[in-house]
């Protein structure tokens, strides 16, 4: 498999891209600093039981501008990728968003406007060729209004539905879309935040990913018990939400 | 009952369990951090992908936190612990040396994992795989090999450092060199480890040939190991430290190579499922009788008195690792582990009377291991010398201190010295007495760290540092 990973330096995206290395898939790490994609494709390349395609270019989900490019140069490098993951988002606590209205601006920007537009750069290649896989990191907080996620979990929420919209829209043409939520992991995004019990950690969340990519299949939560938690939390009441923090 | 009255007892129930949790919440507020044997204290690490940003104004640095005491604690609950655990990134790996660089919080579990079915091993690892490169290399870390091959850091071949100022230097036996053996075994104490550049070593295959044999006595044992240690490149045992008398540290002796393709099983060994210990047994579940029982049945159930058999890495190396958080078995009130080396030259009875004590203070537990460790290396605060090594896990008890300080005075008597990432308890005046070269380490520190800026709260314990 050809496989383009944005956001693959850290976290879930470093142990995706590392699962693909190691089974032998061409690589193509997309970043927003040159000096980081370098020792995360040298890392890879330790990795790979053989030479495989590997290569990196910057992107910054930030700069829309540069999308189009990012791409392309993924496209030469592997000689026509057939699969993209989008991993890369922005993080911050529902405090930091609240008090710092440019942030919360910001922030909804990068994981709903700009990664929709990542995304449609995406899937227009892949349905060039015919189709292919696209994954894409959105989050458990995206099921309902809540507390502590109230801004992230609304660009999270937008995020879903319009990958929703692509599944069922271009799945006959050959396009899979998986849309990835994850309950909490410990990765250095939620460092300092404490963990809450069925925390995954990204290594398991990687292969998880990769599994349900192999099997198209539209949605994963992982851990898996997220789907439990988050249908009991669809339906609590509206008098539990305002009294709970979760 | 209506449904209103229903919709208002729903509301009660939320309204007492929301009061409850906010104060369970206010109780533990406080962060703490603590080392493998459980004993927490104030403090809080900072994550991060990226070492030279993390460790910059940091005091210390904390790998997976599996040395038991206080090494990798910080002195003051508001000091910056630089968390290296996700800075796990491997530079450059030459296939036809084996030379490997990586980012210092890459772990042995993750590079086995990548390098067993390659062909590769650690050159040196420990008894648990949950040890990252900075940590080893600050541990000096030893294992079964130790009389062929010395400890870790005698197979590095060069480091990068933060130093207490902040700069960023590369050291290495040519370049350097006191600060770079000076970080070997140095506790993390003259610079944050960034990165690690070691020697892998090939292996034949991903099995190894075993061969263990039940000991009768301590005397024995002793034969027993310095015999196997000519044969074998990998040695141990287990000593059955709860029976004295006749049967004194009768045990189980272990020694082990890698085996050849030929005697190999086909493909590597499948890899390890752990199991986790979920929940904290309670403190009197490992007691003097339920480890006496363990012990007897783990001497008796080696049914022949000697058997050779082929086994994968991770038993044979991690056997404590099958089980995540087994440190829980200890129960809240946490444990601590007691580890010396008593040089050669000290004798056999030196050892037979540390385990007398051992057996009458009766504070420890069923694990107790043995090794004979080769020539002191060049880390300068380096554990293992010539001579026997012992390692007991001891529950914390209103005791402890007397225990440890009991053991320590045998140790100082016959000329040894304990082991720093093993130690929570040793008093500083026992540790200078048993390390002469800890007057060559504080001049490192003086040229490398004058105002003692990188510190844990080990070294305010154990180096008398400020707090």
């Amino acid at each position: 498999m050809k496989v383009v990973v944005l956001g693959a330096t850290s976290g879930i995206g470093r142990a995706i891209a590392r699962r693909l290395a190691e089974r032998g898939d061409d690589v193509f790490l997309l970043g927003r600093d040159t000096a980081d994609l370098e020792r995360s494709a040298a890392d890879l390349r330790a990795r790979q039981p053989r030479p495989a395609g590997l290569g990196h270019a910057l992107c910054d989900l930030e700069r829309p501008e540069g999308f189009a490019a990012a791409l392309d140069a993924a496209d030469a490098a592997l000689q026509g990728f057939d699969a993209v993951i989008v991993t890369a988002a922005m993080f911050a606590t529902q405090e930091a968003l609240e008090a710092d209205v440019e942030l919360a601006r910001r922030l909804s920007t990068v994981n709903f406007a700009n990664t929709i537009a990542f995304c449609e750069h995406a899937r227009k290649r892949l349905l060039a060729r015919g189709g292919g896989r696209l994954v894409v990191l959105s989050s458990v907080a995206g099921e309902r209004g809540r507390k502590p996620v109230a801004i992230y979990g609304a660009g999270k929420a937008g995020l879903s539905v319009y990958l929703e919209a692509l599944d069922h829209k271009f799945h006959a043409a050959g396009l899979s879309v998986l849309c990835v939520k994850p309950g909490f992991v410990k990765t250095a995004m939620t460092a300092g935040l404490r963990p809450p019990p069925f925390a995954g950690d990204a290594e398991r969340v990687a292969a998880d990913i990769v599994a349900a990519m192999e099997r198209r299949r539209p949605v994963l939560y992982t851990p898996r018990i997220w789907a439990l938690i988050m249908l009991v939390i669809r339906l609590l009441p509206r008098f539990v939400m305002r009294k709970i923090g979760f | 009952m209506d449904a209103r009255a229903i919709w208002r007892f729903g509301h009660r129930a939320v309204n007492t369990w929301v009061a409850k949790r906010s104060s369970f919440e206010r109780m533990s507020s406080v962060p703490t951090l603590e080392g493998w044997g459980r004993l927490p204290r104030p403090g809080r690490e900072v994550l991060s992908t990226d070492l030279e940003a993390v460790t910059r104004g940091a005091t210390l640095s904390r790998g997976l936190g599996r040395s038991y005491g206080d090494a990798s604690l910080p002195a003051r609950a508001g000091d910056k612990v630089a968390a290296t655990r996700l800075a796990d990134r491997i530079l450059a790996f030459d296939a036809r040396t084996g030379v490997l660089r990586a980012e210092a919080g890459l772990s042995l579990a993750e590079l086995n994992r990548v390098f067993i079915p390659r062909g590769f091993f650690p050159p040196v690892t420990p008894g648990t795989k949950f040890v990252t490169l900075g940590g080893a290399v600050a541990s000096d870390v030893h294992g079964k090999n130790h009389h062929r091959e010395g400890c870790f850091g005698a197979h590095v071949r060069s480091l990068r450092v933060r130093l207490a100022d902040d700069r960023i230097v590369d050291c290495s036996p040519s370049c350097e060199p006191d600060l770079f053996f000076g970080t070997i075994g140095g506790m993390g104490l003259l610079g944050h480890i960034l990165e690690v550049e070691f020697d892998m070593h090939s292996i034949p295959s991903g099995w190894l040939v075993m061969e263990s044999e039940r000991v009768p006595d301590i005397d024995a044992f002793l034969s027993a190991l310095s015999r196997a240690a000519d044969h074998w490149p990998m040695t141990m045992g287990w000593i059955d430290c709860l029976s004295g008398g006749r049967s004194l540290g009768r045990g189980i002796l272990m020694a082990g190579r890698w085996a050849s393709p030929e005697e190999a099983e086909h493909g590597p060994p499948s890899p390890p499922k752990p199991r986790s210990l979920p929940v904290d047994l309670p403190n009197w579940a490992l007691n003097r009788v339920t480890a006496s029982v363990f012990n007897a049945f783990y001497y008796w159930s080696h049914f022949e008195q000697r058997e050779t058999r082929l086994i994968a890495p991770d038993p044979f190396f991690y056997p404590l690792d099958a089980v995540l958080h087994w440190n829980r078995a200890y129960g809240q009130r946490g444990f601590t582990q007691y580890q010396c080396v008593l040089p050669r030259a000290a004798g056999p009875g030196a050892v037979r009377e540390l385990l007398e004590r051992l057996v009458s203070l009766g504070a420890s537990s069923p694990l107790c291991v043995i090794k004979d460790c080769g020539p002191q290396g060049q880390g300068v605060l380096s554990f293992p010398m010539e001579g026997t090594s012992i390692a007991v896990d001891m529950a914390i008890t209103p005791d402890i201190q007397r225990v440890v300080d009991t053991l320590n005075e045998i140790v100082i008597a016959a000329g040894g010295r304990i082991y720093l990432t093993k130690d929570g308890f040793t008093r500083p005046e026992h540790f200078r007495a048993m390390e002469p070269r800890l007057d060559t380490f504080f001049g490192l520190r003086d040229k490398w760290d004058p105002r003692r800026r990188l510190r844990s709260a080990q070294s305010v314990r154990v180096f008398g540092d400020r707090a």
